[in-house]
């Protein structure tokens, strides 16, 4: 961990001079200037849909910019030309306004296919209520008696006091930890029934691939299947008042016989938040591999 | 003849000093106020995203609350957009329109005056709010409810700048289109008009048809606050969505209002620097129509999260990038104008070309962000501020500054100072850049805006920002002084400052006269 620290400082001199190379990626991680692929199949579908049109997106400018800057360094007065005289080309305009849009639809096919897939709510194995509130989560697993609120981890909370002198840096997940996470089943369909108890919050958890709003008095709903065990974090993404950015989200990602009897020990009214031996699995793995 | 000698006797007994610019209806002194306001609140706005990117420089909060730092995230976008964008393009549509289409005057000099002399007093009421009990307005600019309604003392304050300001802009708007439509000199057809009055004249049909509804949308706030209404209270059996969808069907056209001269002006500059004439004239004139109107129903693409029906994402994605046709054929005409030309690179036409390159840049990320379920990621992150500030920044305030430089030794009869020109777009456009670029990668990597503080995986690319900040903050006091030079001196501005110039503006001398085509001017 502190390693990794010490490398991002160092970094800091390394970034600036890679953003004068127009950010050459072999400089930067990734996962720091990219989206997510997150952990299922619709956010490895959005994902590949962001790809997909932005290399699009890249193809174009290139053709454009390449006119463009060949004009400038061609078409200019100091290189002795003479302007040419034309001033339209129907043929050419028509074109141009055809051809992008042909772009256009073969861009829409693909974004409608995975609009319509997740819109789509039914044959849902499990539910769980979310609820923003000013400014923490709350969480609700249907029908099963258990629900807890999810609030910024204590350390975090002390840090980020304005002039609170403590490095961020030395917090473990500074502003992405939480007292209790919202540990859910893997390969299990789960229905998200999102709603706020004040005003508007939004989830989000990009490796989920989608953020959803909590709307006070509504209820949102949406749908995931995680397909890869493991503790992803996210946000709220909707300002919401003043410490909108202090109420971050921990989904912790377990096998399903796991979740059961965490389900059941959470039911018998066992220690919130952790597993069966009382400590939390997933932190003493994380200080494990930072030793 | 008897009528033209009074009107110069009339003339002769305007006041000098403050009462001179109090109560003035000529279209260049409330144009050069209009700008100059413009300008000073340019630098307060400015100073709102510098105290942001000081909180961002790195993580943990060292300089300001984050409720102070929620009060400038929202002033700073009301200020730019309705004190900074589009006085600026109101006042280059006072100065310019008159002269352009060969009008002596605004169709409504006195209202003229008041539209602009409502502005100071708007602001005035608006900033006084960061100092009322309870502090400035801090829900964002979009002014959401049920949040905005938590909004201390100042809230009643916000919704009646927000209505004077409105009320300025329709004014305005009537202004120029009486103007446009009833005084262009004889044989100005529509479409001989020079595209910036052409985009002005669709610009001012937009803002008239959506200020009022935002009127509309902010005073529902205001009765839901006092006189127990529930629009936006599901308790009350309203809906906080609706809100959302009539704000944006204001301010979706909103955007387009802060742009469209931006294309107007363009399409003015290009061509003189290219020596050609502009490639596409009537496909352009037509692809602003396409745009102004595309603009009426795409509004809920600012709002793919907020769990509207799948049909209602279907259609407005597909409205939403349909866009991209009309504003790409403005893109290839602009290229096109440029082939083949003979080019020079004074700083209005720099500003002009960076314009284009950077301004397709925020096309193309606004074209991403039309992707609905691609959206569900990039929606409410960075990526959407770096995208609107590519619109915006290097999109609307470039185009402002090309056309500040461009019609400068018009309005002064003093050429500016082209070193100095050029040091200002050359550091503006190097760390507008370094600024913004980064932050697409924030929100792609996962950074929500509107957050005072954020985890460490984001300080590297923050730090960067903030130093693009800073350094395009300072630059454009460079520009500040170059126009300070160039009102008091400088090599004297011929009638056709520029050689490739065309337009009637260029056929009076240089500084324009007081009064301007008291007698109509002939078109060929």
């Amino acid at each position: 961990m502190t390693n990794m620290i010490a490398r991002r400082r160092f970094g800091h001199l390394g970034l600036l001079a890679g953003l004068m190379l127009l950010a050459t990626p072999a400089l930067a991680d990734f996962s720091l200037i990219n989206m997510t692929r997150g952990v299922t199949e619709s956010s490895q579908e959005i994902y590949d849909l962001h790809m997909t049109i932005f290399t699009i997106t890249v193809v174009i400018g290139l053709g454009v910019f390449g006119a463009m800057f060949y004009s400038i360094f061609r078409h200019r007065k100091s290189r002795g030309v003479k302007p040419a005289k034309f001033h339209h080309s129907t043929a050419v305009e028509i074109v141009w306004t055809v051809l992008p849009l042909v772009i256009l639809v073969g861009m829409a096919v693909p974004a409608t296919r995975v609009l319509i897939d997740l819109d789509d709510t039914s044959e849902s194995e499990m539910a769980v209520k979310i609820t923003g509130y000013q400014w923490f989560w709350g969480y609700e697993y249907m029908g099963e008696d258990v629900q807890f609120l999810s609030r910024l981890a204590t350390d975090s909370d002390v840090a980020r006091q304005l002039d609170s002198g403590i490095n961020p840096a030395s917090v473990p997940n500074y502003l992405q930890n939480v007292d209790r996470r919202l540990v859910l089943p893997v390969d299990t369909r789960i229905k998200f029934q999102i709603t706020a108890a004040d005003v508007i919050h939004s989830w989000w958890m990009p490796d989920l691939g989608w953020k959803k709003d909590a709307i006070p008095g509504f209820v949102n709903e949406t749908w995931t299947v995680i397909e890869e065990p493991g503790v992803y974090r996210g946000r709220c993404a909707e300002l919401c008042g003043r410490d909108h950015g202090f109420m971050p989200i921990v989904v912790e990602a377990v096998e399903r016989d796991e979740y059961e009897a965490w389900l059941a020990e959470q039911q018998a009214g066992g220690e919130p938040g952790t597993t069966a031996d009382g400590t939390d699995a997933a932190e003493a793995g994380e200080e494990l591999a930072a030793r | 003849m008897t009528a033209t000698t009074q009107d110069h006797a009339h003339h002769a007994e305007e006041p000098t000093g403050f009462k001179r610019w109090l109560v003035t209806t000529n279209h260049k002194d409330i144009g050069s106020m209009y700008l100059l306001f413009s300008l000073a609140m340019f630098l307060v706005g400015g100073a709102m995203a510098l105290v942001i990117r000081a909180e961002l420089f790195q993580p943990g909060l060292q300089v300001v609350d984050p409720y102070f730092f929620n009060q400038m995230t929202t002033m700073h976008a009301l200020v730019m957009i309705f004190g900074a964008v589009m006085p600026a393009f109101t006042g280059l549509a006072n100065w310019m329109i008159p002269l352009m289409v060969g009008a002596p005057d605004m169709a409504l000099p006195r209202m003229n005056n008041w539209s602009f002399w409502l502005l100071p007093f708007g602001f005035a009421i608006l900033l006084s709010t960061l100092f009322m009990p309870g502090g400035g307005p801090a829900g964002g600019w979009t002014m959401y409810p049920p949040l905005m309604l938590q909004t201390g003392t100042a809230f009643p304050f916000v919704i009646f700048a927000i209505h004077v300001l409105g009320i300025s802009s329709i004014m305005g708007s009537i202004n120029v289109i009486a103007t446009i439509l009833n005084m262009r000199a004889p044989g100005m057809t529509l479409m001989k008009m020079p595209l910036f009055v052409w985009t002005w004249l669709i610009t001012a049909y937009l803002m008239i048809a959506v200020m009022p509804v935002l009127a509309g949308a902010i005073t529902m706030l205001l009765t839901d606050q006092y006189f127990g209404t529930s629009f936006f209270s599901a308790a009350g059996g309203g809906d906080p969505v609706l809100y959302q969808h009539i704000f944006w069907f204001f301010g979706h056209p909103e955007v387009y209002i802060l742009i469209l001269p931006a294309f107007g002006i363009i399409s003015t500059i290009i061509p003189a620097f290219a020596r050609k004439p502009l490639f596409g004239y009537s496909s352009m004139v037509y692809a602003t129509a396409s745009i102004a109107f595309l603009s009426f129903i795409v509004w809920a693409h600012h709002m793919f999260t907020v769990g509207m029906p799948l049909a209602g994402q279907l259609f407005f994605m597909y409205a939403t990038m349909l866009i991209a046709v009309p504003t790409g054929v403005k893109v290839f005409n602009w290229v096109a104008t440029m082939w083949r030309g003979a080019m020079t690179f004074e700083t209005p036409m720099l500003f002009a070309l960076a314009f284009v390159f950077l301004f397709t840049i925020g096309g193309f990320s606004g074209l991403m962000l039309a992707i609905a379920p691609a959206d569900f990621q990039y929606h409410d992150t960075y990526f959407v501020v770096a995208h609107f500030h590519y619109v915006l920044v290097t999109g609307a305030v470039f185009a402002i500054l090309a056309a500040a430089y461009y019609w400068m030794p018009k309005w002064t009869g003093h050429m500016y100072n082209e070193r100095l020109g050029q040091w200002h777009f050359w550091l503006s456009t190097i760390f507008v850049n370094v600024l913004f670029f980064p932050q697409h990668f924030l929100g792609l990597a996962g950074m929500p805006r509107r957050i005072p503080d954020y985890s460490v995986q984001f300080a590297d690319w923050n730090m960067v920002s903030s130093i693009g900040g800073f350094g395009f903050g300072f630059a454009q006091l460079i520009f500040v002084w170059l126009l300070y030079k160039c009102i008091r001196g400088g090599q004297k501005a011929e009638a056709r400052a520029w050689e490739g110039a065309e337009g009637l503006e260029w056929e009076v001398p240089s500084p324009a006269p007081h009064h301007t085509f008291d007698t109509p001017p002939v078109i060929r």
